[in-house]
């Protein structure tokens, strides 16, 4: 352990730059538009690693349910930036109305039957009944509504469409309302300790997940959202411009490729400012008192309890703002794919990746989680590529048509799980804290904060 | 620390009274049990008044919407229930023992299906079955043998470390994470991700068509092979392993470690002995376990790691840590993910209540929010689960 303790300025900038070579060289070895692609899914992994690490890394906070805040995220992504179905609304608008409103309706009436009704008898059979009454006076207004609005031109819209603003506002919208999901999931199960946390909130995504597959009027459910705006410009745009084909004819470049390529970066440009002023507030808070506190919690909860802190409130805080970082990462990798597809949403892909790039990267360090993300993201894309090649050389003594080598190579991508895998265990093993630890002891946070005040 | 004060003779006369008397009290017959009980004669009694009330041929038509309501919800929900309860006895242990949820535990069924599912292609090969009974059953050591192998390994190679260490149940769930990503990747490796039938040998013991002959009602009942051996095996091992636990020194052991470390380190129980016996017998659920549900549905990766979810409820349901309350929550989460799920149309219909809607509580797709809403009532009114589990 002692080596993690001193890690300075070396460490970071020799493993960005290993990352950033790695980079270059599959735009030399592959091609530049693979490159870009991976590129861009890197940022914005790293900016839900960010997330994770705002939650576990600073609060100790077990949250299995990224998924759930990433389709959030994408769920916002159509909200904002479809436009509105006009028809839908008018056979269907009014209906949901009433239904959302019966729906507050009873659960303010059941609210306060339970803070009304003193005698413990009556208050359950009253509550059960208002509950009873209420869903099925929603249901009566809400299940012909949805038949309205889904049976409006079911192959094109059958929802209730957006807002029609630009797709960047969606970025807001989405960790807005993640935090205030997360605000409504934190106030239930925050109450919780570590493994009942994590498994309470990847049952919670995956109910998330659930209701937007199959609430079409929502976001069209399985039918997916192809046709979401884009922040930049087409490819086949740049390349009807005539100061686009004169300067792919100066860098010699093929304009298709160039456009792709052109097209990558701005979204690169977009997604990577977003992520340095994330890092930058992330970096301020948790150098604040408000991070030091927040470490205070997590190293040792009753302590920091007994010193007046409210440790409740400060998880739901920490909560919700990871959250909602992660929802805005859901609504980029949405803009991103020009499209919204709820049966995409994996635990696997989304959640335990996810935290394997906290856990490799350093948890506790926002540094690390990024670099964490890159480097996850480009193995996780390389593991693909990486395993049918691997697959081919193993197999290069077999017949060409042998049926083991058949089967090896059909099934070689998914020795990227198999890598993965490997990975977070060696590096749990070797190096604990993540390639990247959090800065503790002699050179620790708080000792650089208070000079050399020993403790 | 000073020696407490001996008491005196009246003191520990006045102490034993009292013991008696907390002993008398919990001889009372369990709580949890009485509620089912009242339940099930109030939904007796909701039944015979309903046939009362149905019209014409009430009594016929009550047996129809039994006969249905048995076919659709009940024999799934047993067989379902039991594939559960065995997923989450394993899950229980390792908790038990090494106070961590094993993230694992769905791709560890995974991995001894397959083994089974291999071995039986290789005994299908070599022409030898089991009669009426699927081949799997005969396959069974063999993926047995294959899962144990695998948690094994995994234990030497990752958990070992960090047990010696005495490391925070959180790098063992994380360390859990990165086995469960290998196990799942070696199982796509070595079968591939696709769909698998294995189920061989007579397919039913009850024909639906063979109900209704011999009932005359117009409500078939079909009980298949997969049913009845999941239940039998599922009994089977059960009594085996609270047999286990509760009469051998290895069981007992395993128990003292589970109830308090220290104290069962002090009187010299070996930790890796338990340690050992502990993945041998989740790795032994483990496979029983996916057999029993590839048997009953199908083989496929995805679909196991999609277990992890109603397994942990089912656990935490029962009480974490209490291998009765596993079975018990594999129940509880089984047949409220069916009896949500199921279209109650016809049902009602033979009742008297002929309506257009499907009375379908929840669309199945919602299989899942059902145990994550059971899991989170759970949680919120009974934290440590029917059987009073651990708090983690």
């Amino acid at each position: 352990m002692r080596m993690d303790t001193d890690t300075g300025m070396g460490r970071p900038f020799w493993l960005a730059l290993a990352m950033a070579m790695a980079l270059v060289a599959v735009g030399v070895l592959q091609s530049w538009n693979v490159a870009m692609a991976i590129l861009n899914l890197q940022l914005i992994s790293a900016l839900m690693a960010l997330g994770v690490n705002i939650q576990w890394g600073y609060g100790g906070l077990f949250n299995f349910g990224i998924m759930g805040f990433t389709a959030l995220g994408g769920l916002a992504a159509v909200l904002v930036a479809m436009p509105p179905v006009a028809e839908a609304w008018a056979v269907g608008g009014r209906g949901m109305a009433t239904a959302a409103v019966t729906m507050a309706g009873t659960a303010a009436a059941i609210w306060a039957l339970h803070r009304l009704i003193k005698v413990k008898a009556l208050r359950g059979p009253a509550m059960a009944l208002v509950f009873v009454v209420g869903l099925a006076l929603t249901r009566s207004f809400y299940s012909p509504s949805v038949a309205a609005i889904e049976a409006v031109d079911p192959s094109v819209t059958g929802f209730l469409g957006g807002l029609g603003l630009p797709i960047m506002v969606s970025w807001l919208a989405g960790g807005a309302l993640a935090a205030a999901v997360a605000w409504v999931i934190g106030r239930i199960t925050l109450g919780l300790q570590s493994d009942y946390l994590a498994i309470a909130t990847l049952g919670i995504s995956a109910a998330l997940v659930a209701v937007l597959r199959n609430e079409d009027w929502l976001a069209r459910g399985v039918k997916n959202v192809t046709t979401l705006p884009r922040p930049v410009p087409y490819e086949q745009d740049l390349q009807g411009q005539d100061w686009f084909v004169d300067l792919s004819v100066r860098v010699g470049m093929d304009p298709s490729l160039l456009s792709g390529i052109a097209v990558k970066a701005l979204y690169a440009l977009l997604f990577g400012s977003v992520l340095l002023v994330l890092f930058w507030l992330s970096h301020r808070a948790l150098h604040s008192p408000w991070g030091r506190m927040m470490r205070a919690i997590r190293d040792n909860r009753d302590a920091a309890e007994a010193m007046g802190k409210d440790v409740t409130r400060r998880h739901l805080q920490v909560f919700v703002l990871g959250s909602a970082v992660v929802g805005i990462a859901g609504a980029m990798l949405v803009t991103l794919n020009g499209q919204f597809t709820p049966a995409s949403y994996a635990p696997f892909r989304y959640t335990f990746l996810i935290w394997v790039m906290v856990i490799v990267g350093g948890s506790g360090n926002n540094g690390g989680a990024i670099l964490g993300g890159f480097l996850i993201w480009f193995l996780w894309v390389q593991a693909e590529v990486g395993g049918p090649w691997l697959m081919t050389l193993l197999t290069s003594g077999l017949q060409e048509d042998a049926p083991l080598r058949q089967h090896l190579l059909n099934v070689a991508p998914h020795m990227r799980q198999l890598v993965m895998g490997c990975i977070l265990l060696v590096v749990l093993r070797l190096s604990p804290r993540g390639l990247l630890p959090e800065p503790r002891g002699r050179h620790g946070l708080a000792q650089q904060r208070n000079g050399t005040e020993h403790s | 620390m000073e020696p407490p004060p001996h008491p005196s003779p009246v003191d520990s006369n006045v102490v034993d009274t009292q013991a008696v008397d907390t002993k008398a009290e919990t001889k009372r017959p369990p709580a949890p049990w009485r509620r089912p009980l009242w339940i099930a004669v109030g939904v007796a009694l909701g039944l015979a008044v309903l046939s009362m009330v149905s019209r014409d041929g009430g009594g016929i038509d009550l047996l129809n919407a039994l006969v249905r309501f048995a076919n659709f919800v009940v024999i799934p929900g047993i067989s379902y229930g039991c594939q559960l309860g065995l997923g989450a006895l394993g899950v229980t242990l390792i908790y038990a023992v090494m106070r961590f949820s094993d993230f694992a535990h769905a791709d560890t069924m995974a991995f001894g299906a397959m083994g089974v599912i291999l071995a039986t292609r290789v005994l299908q090969g070599m022409g030898i079955s089991a009669g009426p009974l699927p081949t799997a059953l005969l396959a069974l050591p063999f993926g047995i043998l294959g899962a144990v192998t695998l948690a094994l390994v995994f234990d030497r190679a990752v958990y070992r470390f960090y047990r010696r260490q005495r490391a925070a149940p959180v790098t063992f769930v994380i360390a859990s994470i990165g086995a469960m990503f290998v196990t799942n990747g070696l199982v796509r490796l070595i079968i591939g991700p696709g769909d698998q039938r294995f189920a061989d040998g007579d397919r039913f013991i009850i024909r639906v068509q063979t109900f209704k002959e011999m009932t005359g009602l117009s409500e078939g009942l079909a009980l298949r092979t997969t049913h009845v051996i999941t239940l039998v095996v599922a009994v089977m091992v059960v009594l085996g392993l609270f047999v286990f636990l509760n009469r051998t020194p290895l069981g007992k052991a395993m128990r003292a470690y589970a109830d308090n470390e220290d104290l069962a380190l002090l009187s010299g129980i070996n930790p890796e002995r338990v340690a050992l016996w502990t993945w041998i017998i989740a790795a032994t659920l483990a496979t029983i376990a996916g057999t029993l549900y590839g048997l009953d549905k199908s083989f496929k990766p995805f679909t196991y790691f999609q277990l992890l979810l109603p397994i942990f409820a089912s656990a935490i349901v029962g009480g974490i840590g209490k291998p009765l309350g596993a079975i018990a929550g594999g129940f509880v989460v089984a047949f409220s993910e069916i009896a949500f799920t199921y279209p109650y149309r016809k049902i009602l219909g033979y009742l008297g209540f002929e309506t257009d809607s499907l009375v379908q509580l929840l669309s199945t797709d919602y299989k899942f929010a059902v145990c994550f809403i059971i899991l989170v009532v759970v949680l919120i009114w009974r934290p440590r689960g029917i059987f009073q589990g651990r708090v983690i």
